[in-house]
């Protein structure tokens, strides 16, 4: 069996375990897997970049909001279906992280991380600023009357489930024939030794603005999606906590790795949970579990693995 | 932190002597001790289990504090009096960080994890429209204690209500009169530029207007703000009144600069005590606001004509004279939105035994009960004042204060009427089905 044939079966027995939970977990468990599968997505956008391409990105906030507004703001103001309002936000998101990415790229290091912050708090700004239509800081409800597509529910816990678990399943998917690919191989060379990239002939710009648009572009998708299943669209999801999440997540779950994400999500998800049922001091305990796993697997959860068990892992 | 703050005392041997007292001398005494007569009675020994979404941490962590003590006061003498229908009363405490995300997933908690019957008490305007869509799509009554316009404007759902304290709305529109008549007609606003401000900014402005008045600026103050002094010679010369909302920690510097630009020579100011909610208005730089005028949710200070149930109330919870707590004179109450949740789960205790509610399955029935109040009189379990319900919009209606700074006090010069405080309907959530 080749590597790429065990990487493929891997990740089709982790839909197909997702797809089994769901029969069998408790309501508030299946309702915690698909908020987690859906910040997934999230993360393994940002993993693109930062996992892949060696980009640190402090904004993807912006692009995870304006997803969700893109969808939103169009469903509210416009009033058309939820499934072209989905679109909606993934082309706003797209056309943010083209101007985004073709400014910042220009940067790197410290600079690059700084005008990305700087790009995400203009956009959480003016979600603030236009008011009028985005509610500020209160956000809005998007109704369960229009958050059925083609007569599916999707406030329905069941029909939740499954639409998280698709939009997952498609962006393991597509992250997983991206990244081995020659072209998910150019982004590693990139991270690895952006100089040598470019002495083999390789224009590291255009590549670089590719893992950008591409990461963006599915952070976007999270976005919109998150706010088309759970019904709420606001300001807080722009702010720059969600932009520290995904790198939280990517790197306790293992940078550079298809599921990392997913479980650096889990992972995280699941303490605070059970944190706060200790103590409210809970991010505390989050804290020094965080500085736990860096000291002692310094390469995430999958990171650890692939290098101790799985090295064929992409 | 989950924490069960009052949990059942069914099973304890002395609760079971009372039982038997209550059951032999039911006859003759059954008045004398009706909550242990109704555990008797009751179908089932288990308690009542109300989730409370409460902000322990994040920027609502001043405000969760003492809304945990006063519902903890609440929920007490509800189990003191008896319970509800003959049950116990848990109140099941998270913390949702002030959050609407995990807000969201706190309420699934209490409905799928802790079997809660229903939640309540969350006071911050987005965590409430981040959560109640889920509270609607999982049937669980949410009561919020928030006084964000969200429930009256039909933004939510039928399973969202708020009948313990009242909307922004209602709020603001009720100070136009008093403002208009007693400081002056042209008024500048000052207010944070995010949804909360444009509240204030909307609806005052049309307030004024229908009394003779007019704003004359509006000054929106970005959020990030630490530094007001730009601001000020914004203010035209020929302001009668300045009407602030500013909120969070850069309030003192606001009032403080506001002073220094000013100094002895100020026009009228009137505030919203959402500014200075758990701080003590001897604050160094607030001397400022002598003379000036606040609106008030429930007056923080102990007035002359304090009323029995204000007293009772006050004692209960625990507040001092000053509104500051009995144990800290410094820890200051968030005395004009707090009693929100005390009323809010009386409420619930009325709706409950009009329902005859049993268990998760009579959810509907308590919302239909809560929907059939109309007048809550001024009571113990009522200490604000009286209050209409309006049924349609889930939103309560009530006496609002206004109270003049003296002696670094806040003393109450003017309480508005009801009908003060009411608008037209905006929305009708008893035609939206369970």
């Amino acid at each position: 069996m080749t590597a790429n044939t065990k990487s493929w079966a891997l990740h089709i027995a982790l839909l197909v375990t997702l797809f089994t939970l769901q029969f069998v977990l408790p309501a508030y468990h299946q309702g915690n897997i698909a908020r987690i599968m859906m910040l997934a997505v999230f993360a393994m956008g940002y993993n693109i970049m930062f996992g892949y391409t060696g980009l640190l990105s402090l904004g993807h906030a912006l692009f995870f909001a304006t997803g969700m507004y893109g969808m939103g703001l169009s469903i509210q103001h416009l009033g058309i279906s939820p499934a072209t309002a989905f679109v909606c936000g993934i082309v706003a998101a797209l056309l943010v992280t083209a101007t985004v990415g073709v400014l910042a790229l220009r940067t790197s290091g410290v600079a690059f991380m700084i005008v990305t912050l700087m790009f995400a708090q203009s956009g959480y700004l003016a979600v603030l600023f236009f008011g009028e239509y985005t509610r500020g800081d209160e956000g809005f409800v998007i109704k369960q009357a229009q958050r059925v597509i083609a007569s599916v529910d999707l406030a329905d816990a069941t029909n939740r489930y499954f639409a998280a678990l698709l939009l997952f399943a498609l962006c393991i998917a597509v992250t997983l024939k991206l990244v081995t690919s020659q072209f998910g191989h150019v982004l590693v060379a990139v991270r690895e030794n952006e100089e040598r990239a470019q002495m083999l002939g390789y224009d590291t710009f255009k590549y670089k603005l590719a893992a950008v648009l591409i990461s963006g572009t599915i952070s976007g998708v999270a976005g919109a999606g998150y706010g088309l299943l759970f019904g709420y669209v606001g300001a807080n999801f722009a702010t720059v906590q969600y932009s520290i999440y995904p790198l939280l997540w990517v790197l306790l779950g293992g940078a550079g790795t298809i599921m990392g994400p997913f479980f650096g999500t889990l992972f995280m998800f699941y303490l605070i949970d059970l944190a706060s049922d200790l103590t409210s001091a809970y991010m505390l305990i989050a804290g020094v579990a965080l500085v736990l796993l860096t000291l002692f697997a310094r390469n995430g959860l999958m990171g650890e693995i692939r290098k101790r068990v799985l090295p064929w892992l992409p | 932190m989950a924490d069960k703050i009052i949990k059942p005392k069914l099973k304890t041997r002395r609760n079971l002597l009372k039982s038997i007292g209550a059951g032999t001398g039911i006859l003759a005494g059954a008045t004398a001790l009706p909550g242990w007569v109704r555990y008797s009675q009751a179908q089932t020994s288990e308690p009542i289990r109300i989730g409370f979404q409460v902000h322990r941490t994040g920027i609502g962590a001043a405000y969760g504090r003492w809304y945990d003590r006063t519902t903890t006061a609440a929920a007490k003498l509800i189990n003191d009096m008896g319970g509800i229908n003959g049950r116990a009363l848990e109140i099941i405490a998270e913390d949702d960080g002030t959050d609407p995300k995990r807000g969201a997933e706190v309420l699934e908690k209490f409905a799928n994890q802790h079997k809660c019957d229903l939640a309540f008490g969350t006071l911050f305007s987005h965590v409430v429209i981040g959560s109640a869509p889920r509270a609607g799509e999982l049937k669980l009554p949410y009561f919020v204690v928030s006084e964000g316009h969200h429930v009256a404007s039909g933004m939510l759902n039928r399973y969202t209500l708020q009948p313990g304290i009242t909307d922004v709305k209602s709020q603001v529109q009720a100070m136009a009169p008093f403002v208009a008549d007693n400081l002056g007609k042209k008024v500048t606003m000052i207010f944070p530029d995010f949804a909360f401000g444009h509240d204030h900014r909307d609806y005052f402005s049309a307030a004024i207007e229908k009394q003779g008045g007019t704003v004359v600026a509006k000054i929106a103050i970005p959020p990030t703000e630490s530094s007001f002094t730009k601001y000020f010679p914004k203010i035209p010369r020929d302001t009668d009144v300045i009407y602030h909302v500013m909120v969070g920690p850069a309030v003192l510097t606001f009032v403080k600069e506001m002073g220094e630009f000013y100094g002895p020579n100020k026009p009228q100011i009137f505030g919203f005590i959402d500014s200075l909610e758990a701080v003590d208005l001897n604050s160094p730089g607030l001397e400022f606001l002598e003379g000036s005028y606040f609106w008030e949710g429930n007056p923080r200070y102990a007035q002359a004509n304090q009323s029995e149930h204000d007293k009772f109330y006050r004692a209960a919870v625990g507040v001092d004279d000053n509104g500051a707590s009995v144990s800290d004179p410094k820890d200051v109450s968030t005395y004009s939105h707090m009693f929100g949740c005390w009323e809010t789960l009386f409420t619930i205790k009325t709706g409950m035994e009009a329902a005859g509610y049993q268990g998760t399955d009579d959810r509907s029935k308590l919302i239909e009960a809560v929907e059939s109040i109309t007048d809550i009189p001024l009571s113990r379990e009522h200490p604000q004042g009286a209050k209409v319900f309006n049924s349609k919009t889930h939103q309560v209606f009530g006496h609002q204060y206004i109270s003049k700074v003296e002696g670094g006090k806040l003393k109450l010069a003017h309480t508005t009427s009801i009908e003060d405080t009411l608008y037209p309907d905006e929305t009708d959530y008893t035609k939206q089905s369970f």
